[in-house]
């Protein structure tokens, strides 16, 4: 109880006092994993849709992997991209290991499948609803596509949460690819295995809870956005 | 080269649906022509919904042709372009009265410029006007199956299936739905409705198609049909007799 005190008062006294160490590691922890999941939303939306919508042979046996690929191991995922991203791997020259862009791909690859699988699952019972509708429009693929993740939006937003969440907790694969260098690739869950290691329990449990606050206070604002404007909508 | 520009007539020939060993439509064969209100009666699963959705292509039957007025045009797909459906259950997009009208002229390729202007038109044709912010799923049932022909106004089809569109409506809710399937009757669009509703039909119909177990049993004038139907079954219908 009494590291748990301290560790709180040091979150505390990080946050009050705008400590620039770790302002800057929160901007790096939001900075990647933000961007993780923007990208993942590009690649995963059309995906999930297209799935949702596509009846073709094999169908079955792609959702299954790609609901598989929602419990990807990060360190399993750390460990592959670091050996396409190291000198002697297929991407070496382009000599992005140890940078905060290796560190978005690993999160993106890590995120994609659950975007595209929640969002596949999501258009799917969405287009039950909407299907003879859009039919006797005669609605383009594409067309029905837009409609529906326009029309799924507000569960999509959950959908990105769950995304972001994963991402911002995520320790595994960062600091494989990313290597936990200070100032430049370190993010609060390497900076907290860090801490630990070292024995500074209270500075751990200090970052750690503001990484939970950082998770709250994302997930509060996102989901009075969503709740406010799904009443507007009137879901 | 001249270009028929209507789709009518509809001809169907010896259309049949099964799902697994279970024949819901067999055999039904009719021809229908522009000009008259036509409306499929008969009990609840009859098969009138499913001769609706086949017709309008929203499902493929297992044997038969549906073969319309345009025979240049091999793409059923544009054939259904000048068609639309009415469900008994309005789908409304999660989105505004005016959304929802401008979405489907989107869809039915309009011109940006010209969808606004075409959704007040059938906002205002629908009463709807005062309702155009609002969130279309927030209607009342009544407003939501006018808005849902509100959308069919804007787009004007050639034929308008209609599966229904009055069930579980209060009597001035369905008042004002059947005066607009009057309206687009009266601009020259083609109605296609069902109904187990015996003073609906009779209100709306100028033919009946007498559907009952996947059968259609006749095809006549409105005034003929309620006056001497052909079939003992037609007769029990309007008699009030329950049919199984």
């Amino acid at each position: 109880m009494t590291s748990f005190a301290e560790g709180l008062s040091h979150a505390i006294e990080l946050i009050i006092s705008f400590d620039n160490d770790l302002i800057g590691i929160i901007a790096m922890s939001l900075k990647v994993s933000i961007s993780a999941v923007l990208i993942s939303c590009i690649i995963g939306f059309p995906i999930g849709a297209s799935l949702a919508l596509c009846k073709f042979r094999g169908r079955n046996l792609v959702l299954v992997i790609l609901n598989s690929f929602m419990g990807l191991p990060p360190v399993v995922v750390g460990l592959i991209v670091f050996l396409l991203l190291s000198r002697s791997g297929p991407f070496g020259v382009l000599g992005l290991l140890f940078t905060p862009t290796a560190m978005i791909i690993a999160q993106t690859i890590l995120i994609t499948p659950i975007i595209a699988a929640l969002t596949r699952q999501t258009i799917e019972d969405l287009w039950d609803e909407y299907s003879e509708y859009l039919k006797s429009l005669d609605s383009k693929k594409i067309d029905t596509m837009q409609t529906l993740l326009w029309d799924a939006r507000f569960s999509l937003v959950i959908i990105v949460l769950a995304g972001f969440g994963r991402a911002i907790a995520e320790v595994g694969a960062v600091m494989i690819v990313g290597g936990n260098i200070d100032n430049i690739t370190r993010v609060m869950t390497t900076a907290i295995a860090l801490e630990t290691s070292k024995g500074n329990l209270s500075i751990a449990l200090g970052l750690g809870i503001t990484l939970l606050f950082i998770a709250f206070a994302v997930n509060g604002v996102s989901q009075f956005i969503s709740s406010v404007l799904s009443k507007r909508a009137m879901l | 080269m001249t270009i028929n520009k209507t789709i009518m007539p509809l001809n169907v020939k010896n259309l049949s649906y099964q799902i697994g060993n279970k024949k819901l439509i067999q055999d039904i064969e009719f021809s229908l022509v522009s000009g008259k209100k036509t409306v499929l009666l008969g009990p609840n699963g009859a098969g009138k919904s499913l001769t609706l959705r086949l017709c309008n292509g929203l499902l493929q039957p297992t044997s038969g042709s549906i073969n319309w007025g345009m025979p240049q045009i091999k793409n059923l797909n544009r054939i259904r372009h000048h068609q639309l459906m009415v469900f008994q259950r309005p789908v409304l997009l999660r989105r505004s009265v005016k959304s929802n009208i401008e979405h489907a002229l989107k869809l039915r390729r309009v011109p940006l410029g010209e969808r606004k202007s075409r959704a007040m038109l059938a906002l205002k044709k629908s009463g709807l006007e005062p309702l155009e912010n609002f969130p279309a799923r927030s209607l009342s049932g009544g407003e939501q199956q006018r808005l849902a022909l509100a959308r069919a106004w804007a787009i004007m089809p050639q034929v308008l299936f209609l599966d229904e569109p009055t069930n579980n409506l209060d009597p001035a809710a369905v008042r004002s739905v059947e005066d607009l399937i009057s309206s687009f009757h009266n601009s020259g669009t083609k109605i296609i409705m069902t109904t187990h509703d015996l003073a609906q039909a009779k209100r709306i119909a100028d033919e009946v198609l007498f559907i009952h177990n996947g059968k259609l049993l006749e095809q006549s004038k409105a005034e003929s049909f309620f006056l001497r139907p052909k079939s003992p079954e037609g007769l029990a219908f309007i008699s009030g007799e329950l049919l199984c």
